[in-house]
């Protein structure tokens, strides 16, 4: 056992907190949220999932559902959730030596050291209920996988009160079995059914596994997720599969960036990685968060900021992923500040079967094998060999999202309104 | 990822200065940021517009924008966004004769405000600055 401590922190619901933050009437009523284009739900309220509402259920087949039972359909609002994000991410950094952001509402934080690691997750859960009004659970383990596992006790289990904490062998031993291997992070619906043909029904199974039975039946990750189980240290953040939701790729800086010019080849770069994610995945992002902030722990002035890029359709493009982070990048940039670390999160990830095609056919069939190529060309020589240089192609494009909710905490003409 | 780097201007000074050096050098700050000064906690402030005219007691007037912060503790006296039965509405934090605090108007023509025992009633955040243009742009 190692004496690191995890904690991951996840909102719940979280795009439909989101919108609940700032329409209250939304409050205690089925809410979902759909994917972009209004294509299928992506985010479900409990009172939504008690109807039967599945994850990534289409739209046209569950609106006579939501219809007749009142459930409020929102398109995602990418721009709000981004910021909303941003927020949660910036109270962690205060509560933690290290946040690493998994996805738009994931992340990692570090806790080793601390003394009361539960009580320290209680009080910045409550925190961020009171600063950002998005509820979330939290879930505190020796490794990222236990943590995601405790996470997910926390979700299933109200009378956790959010939190689930499993840094002690009791605790471990107590709940573990409790938690369905389907439930278990990395384990995938293939995988679950062959651990299950081989009596591996639990979390608490999988942690008494033999690590090369594991790695037998489901290649070097399964070893790795076994070990993790049993509180070894071996997942880097780099090698973790994509989430149910995305990719992010996040790095602190060596030396604070402050020229623009720098952001730019820093945020190129990791579009450049996340597309080379996304390709090896076999899927397609429709929408690319850019944030940057400056350290806390260093003096001058601080700053984070995150904004959305909607992609023109779902891809794994690597110069539309470059453009995209590059136009974000310039939106968002201001100098007078020293920055210490950025990222690039994509959400929402799609197969290409699932993506809907826009109107406007502007997948070039060339692309596909220049984007083949560029890949060959790199893991030959090496990392970045071959890579855009920043194109900034403007482009006209619409999305459609009836049911959008307004930017409420980016834009002054789509404030909230209270009256008086 | 230094390919691109830009020169270094230094913060402070002119380095090619033909005459005397400026005698401001030495008193050089940073340039003033009003929003430095109206957002203390970025991760709990938010911007609300407020439509109406029953808080002008407050001094806020009808379309002037409100920096709300979700991190304070309302107490008596101040102006909060408030959720009453879903809506949203500025209102003032008033101390009742028994102690017990309640939410009211502050208009001189209007008040005190009654609410329906069925009534719910939640604080959003705190109003720590409304903000008036006093030239407003044309729309």
């Amino acid at each position: 056992m190692n004496d690191r401590v995890f904690a991951l922190s996840d909102g719940n619901s979280f795009y439909c907190s989101c919108e609940r933050v700032f329409d209250p009437r939304l409050e205690g009523r089925p809410v979902i949220v759909l994917s972009n284009n209004d294509g299928c739900a992506v985010a479900r309220t409990p009172e939504a999932k008690a109807l039967g509402i599945e994850m990534g259920a289409p739209w046209f087949k569950i609106r006579k559902l939501c219809e007749a039972n009142g459930v409020v359909a929102r398109s995602s609002n990418y721009v709000l959730y981004g910021d909303m994000s941003r927020r949660m991410n910036e109270i962690y950094r205060a509560h933690a030596q290290d946040v690493e952001v998994y996805s738009i509402d994931e992340s990692f934080l570090d806790f080793t050291g601390m003394l009361e690691p539960a009580a320290h997750a209680r009080a910045m859960r409550r925190t961020v209920r009171q600063w950002t009004g998005i509820p979330t659970c939290v879930g505190l383990g020796p490794t990222r996988v236990l943590a995601k596992a405790a996470n997910q006790l926390a979700k299933k289990r109200p009378e956790l009160d959010g939190i689930c904490d499993l840094t002690s062998g009791a605790a471990r031993d107590a709940l573990l079995p409790q938690l369905t291997i389907e439930d278990v992070w990395g384990v995938g619906r293939a995988s679950a059914g062959k651990l299950r043909a081989i009596g591996v029904n639990t979390a608490a199974d999988l942690r008494g596994l033999d690590a090369r039975v594991a790695r037998q039946l489901l290649t070097v990750t399964g070893e790795r997720l076994v070990r993790e189980m049993n509180g070894v240290l071996c997942l880097d953040l780099e090698i973790t599969p994509p989430g149910r939701k995305g990719i992010a790729v996040t790095r602190s800086f060596g030396a604070p960036i402050t020229q623009l010019a720098d952001m730019l080849e820093a945020t190129a770069f990791y579009a450049t990685r996340a597309g080379e994610k996304l390709r090896r995945y076999g899927m397609l992002a429709p929408q690319m968060q850019v944030f940057f902030h400056t350290s806390r722990f260093a003096d001058g002035p601080s700053r984070s900021v995150s904004g959305v890029a909607t992609l023109l359709e779902p891809t794994s493009d690597t110069l539309e992923l470059v453009r995209a982070a590059s136009a974000a990048t310039r939106r968002l940039w201001q100098p007078g500040y020293r920055y210490a670390k950025a990222g690039i999160i994509l959400e929402d990830l799609v197969t290409p079967a699932q993506a809907p095609r826009s109107l406007l056919a502007l997948a070039d069939p060339r692309r596909d094998a220049l984007m083949t190529a560029m890949d060959a060309v790199n893991s030959r020589f090496g990392r970045g060999a071959l890579s855009s240089a920043q194109s900034g192609v403007a482009r006209a494009w619409t999305v459609r999202a009836d049911m959008r909710s307004p930017a409420y905490t980016t834009r002054l003409s789509e404030t909230p309104i209270a009256t008086a | 990822m230094s390919a691109l780097k830009e020169i270094l201007v230094p913060l402070m000074g002119r380095p090619l200065c033909a005459g005397f050096p400026s005698p401001a050098d030495d008193y050089v700050e940073e340039a003033l940021d009003p929003a430095r000064l109206i957002v203390t906690n970025p991760a709990s402030t938010f911007m609300w517009r407020v439509v109406g005219r029953s808080m002008i007691g407050a001094g806020i007037n009808d379309g002037d924008y409100a920096v709300v912060d979700r991190s304070l503790t309302p107490r008596a006296d101040d102006v909060v966004v408030a959720i009453i039965d879903g809506l949203p509405s500025a209102k003032r934090v008033v101390r009742l004769r028994g102690g017990r605090l309640a939410l009211d108007f502050d208009h001189p023509d209007m008040g005190p405000l009654v609410l329906d025992e069925a009534s719910e009633a939640m604080i959003w955040g705190v109003v720590t600055w409304s903000l008036t243009p006093h030239r407003p742009a044309p729309r």
